[in-house]
């Protein structure tokens, strides 16, 4: 499927998500009968290379999060397949690429090694009653690997790579600013040396100056260490910024997916359209010309029939209300799920 | 964009600055007055009672005497001929009122006996290891022909401020192993029920609830006569708090529960399972930890009715039974209608009943107030 990227630091695919699909069921009354389902994530394909950085952007409660949860299985996927070429399983660390819904608990556990998460809430996502140095040990001593001494310089290297100090060790997370607690986050997912870094939102709780900083000394350590990453996001500036390729969702699905330049100047599905539109421009004589979108984002729990965005779109056409369209390669490496995607001229910025 | 990095100029030892979250709440709680003032009070009760009882009490439990039902003895500082003396007591005598067929004790003015400080008296192992026979007050006489009784002598003779002092022990001590085990098997069934969900959830909730549901005293009946008649007094005490511990666990379970299924949705949970930690990691390094401070002031302020159930059971006669002492049975003692009548001095068992209750309540309420996350910080 995928080409090797012209860009010398990107390799081959590491992770491919096929069909991922996450249904939460509703239960009402005494019995708890299931009454229905929440497609949080409903067929979800995309893939990330190596070095590479995926964007997944979409609005609130599209299943961004879901979707990167069920990739390391913090939620059991429906359906679907999770792709990853791992070298955590093979006795000489040969790369070998395994169904990550396959694996047994035990073998799962061993490939976690390679895939870490950063959370969106700086707050909540370090534990309260613990030290920097405990919480950026944890991954260490779980996997068996922390020994004393030698785990301790690397946590304070870990640290000092960040952008914190050695004396903070033996401090406790509330004592720290918000984006110090993000680079405590980061140090810790890169505790185990990952090769695919999950990134839930990981600035959108932080000032925008700090963004920045945080952004920068994650392409930093892209860079450093090799890391892929998935960076979910629903800010499209952020986005655009670190990623270089970028997928869009809408209501549990993929919708568009290209390089990034590609897909910010030449959109090819409607809703990716009037997303670019909506971002501002520092342009005080700009005449907004933005799409304003009818109605409201679709009931995951009970989509439309055919596409799903086809009660906001503005081109929709008959077949939109009656046939899901396939997500298809339309152009080398732009991937849309739009039945009008040949014809339409869609503006980009 | 090299993030900055220089660090500042650190001098090479300093004190650790830093404060973990207990170190905030000792430090909130120390405001609190009240709150430090039950805790002072139950660690003076707890010393005095439970460790040191032997020494503070200035005969031995079991030393029975003639003075049979003695009331309180008066400490005098001024004798017969209006002299100011040394602290002293007037030695008993008994008289029979034949009309009333009742036996009083008058004072004897003849016979006068110092009260002094460290005397020596029964034996005894001071705190279990060292053999010591010194009181810390009594006074200077042959225990036969006259003693100190300050709150009175029970039906045996045998010295009430003494029985209270070691009552106490039993008393104080049931509140807090009963306690600890109500928190071991609440908070462990709780974290478990809340983090797995799902049929263990409901398997462990509607065990609760069926605890909740059944009458105390039939169960309580029924556990304390599956009691052996021939344990030693000391098991049958241990049966007695697990029983305790037992009845009470499930409404610290449920506490327990609804705060790990809000926590277990934090970040820092899935972070760790993100990591690959087990379930056993984050159920007991991760989830109860945030469930402790509220586990403690529930804790706290669940401690007197663990007393006074153990008091009010061994009123009934189904909890701790003679020879054992604790206040529950010196209550028994106390409570018939002819004991209140001649022999009101039993009652001084209610005081150190109600000052530890006040005192729990103190440290709980102030606990509360440190520990409580919704004050803000």
């Amino acid at each position: 499927m995928s080409t090797s990227a012209p860009n010398g630091r990107i390799g081959e695919t590491l992770l491919e998500v096929k069909g991922l699909k996450k249904y939460f069921p509703i239960q009402r009354g005494l019995l708890r009968r299931t009454v229905g389902y929440v497609k949080a994530v409903d067929d979800v394909s995309l893939y990330v290379r190596e070095g590479e950085t995926l964007g997944l952007v979409g609005e609130s409660g599209c299943g961004k999060t879901t979707a990167s949860r069920c990739i390391i299985r913090l939620y059991e996927p429906t359906a679907g397949q999770v792709l990853f070429k791992t070298r955590a399983l093979s006795p000489d660390g040969s790369p070998q690429v395994v169904n990550l819904l396959e694996l047994n608990r035990e073998q799962m556990n061993r490939v976690r090694e390679e895939i870490a998460m950063i959370f969106q809430d700086p707050i909540n996502s370090l534990n309260p009653r613990m030290t920097v140095s405990d919480i950026i040990a944890e991954p260490m001593v779980i996997h068996g690997k922390y020994q004393k001494g030698v785990s301790e310089e690397r946590i304070i290297e870990l640290l000092r790579r960040v952008g914190l100090r050695p004396d903070h060790l033996r401090r406790y997370p509330h004592e720290f600013s918000g984006g110090q607690r993000q680079r405590i986050g980061i140090a810790r997912a890169l505790a185990l040396n990952p090769r695919l870094v999950l990134c839930d939102e990981p600035v959108s709780a932080l000032d925008v100056s700090i963004q920045a900083q945080t952004l920068n000394l994650l392409q930093d350590l892209q860079q450093e260490f090799k890391l892929s990453y998935i960076f979910v996001a629903h800010d499209l500036s952020v986005v655009q910024h670190i990623s270089d390729r970028v997928a869009v969702m809408y209501v549990g699905k993929v919708v568009e997916m290209a390089g990034s330049e590609e897909l910010y100047a030449n959109p090819l599905h409607p809703y990716t359209e009037a997303l670019l539109s909506a971002v501002p421009k520092p342009d005080p004589l700009y005449k907004s010309d933005r799409i304003i979108m009818q109605g409201d984002v679709a009931d995951p729990s009970n989509p439309p029939k055919g596409c799903y965005f086809h009660p906001r779109c503005q081109y929709a056409i008959d077949l939109c209300r009656q046939k899901t369209p396939e997500f298809r390669e339309l152009k080398p490496d732009h991937w849309v799920a739009c039945h009008r995607a040949e014809e339409l001229k869609l503006r980009g910025i | 964009m090299a993030v900055a990095t220089a660090p500042l100029a650190v001098p090479a030892k300093r004190k650790p600055i830093s404060q973990s979250y207990w170190s905030l709440v000792w430090y909130r709680f120390k405001k609190n007055k009240l709150g430090v003032f039950g805790g002072v009070v139950l660690i003076v009760l707890y010393v005095s009672f439970t460790l040191i009882p032997e020494f503070l009490a200035p005969y031995a439990l079991e030393n029975r005497s003639s003075f049979a039902e003695a009331p309180p003895t008066a400490i005098r500082f001024v004798d017969a001929q209006g002299q100011l003396q040394a602290p002293f007591v007037y030695g008993l005598e008994r008289r029979i009122d034949p009309v009333k067929r009742l036996r009083t004790w008058v004072d004897d003015t003849e016979r006068k006996y110092p009260v002094r400080l460290f005397v020596q008296g029964d034996e005894y192992l001071f705190l279990g290891l060292i053999p010591m026979n010194v009181h810390l007050f009594g006074i200077d006489a042959d225990p036969r022909e006259a003693r100190i009784f300050l709150l009175g002598a029970d039906a045996l003779g045998r010295d009430y401020l003494t029985r209270i002092l070691y009552g106490g022990r039993l008393s104080l001590l049931i509140g807090l192993i009963g306690q600890f085990l109500t928190l071991v098997l609440g908070v462990t069934l709780g974290v478990i029920s809340g983090y797995y969900g799902g049929a263990v959830d409901m398997f462990v909730q509607r065990f609760t609830e069926f605890l909740a549901a059944f009458p105390n005293i039939p169960l309580f009946m029924a556990l304390s006569a599956a009691i052996p008649a021939f344990w030693s007094p000391i098991a049958v005490y241990f049966m007695l708090t697990v029983i305790l511990a037992f009845l009470n666990w499930g409404g610290l379970a449920r506490q327990v529960r609804g705060l790990v299924l809000s926590l277990r949705e934090r970040e820092y949970a899935l972070a760790a399972k993100s990591f690959g930690a087990s379930d056993w990691r984050i159920m007991f390094r991760h989830l109860m930890p945030g469930t402790m401070s509220h586990v403690i002031v529930i804790a706290t302020l669940s401690i007197p009715g663990m007393i006074l159930a153990e008091t009010a059971l061994s009123w009934l006669g189904l909890g701790l039974r003679p020879p054992l002492t604790s206040w529950g049975t010196l209550l028994q003692d106390a409570a018939t209608v002819r004991a209140i009548r001649f022999t009101p001095w039993l009652l001084w068992v209610v005081p150190p009943i109600l000052v530890t209750i006040f005192a729990y309540n103190m440290l709980g309420d102030g606990l509360r107030d440190a520990l409580d996350p919704y004050s803000g910080r």
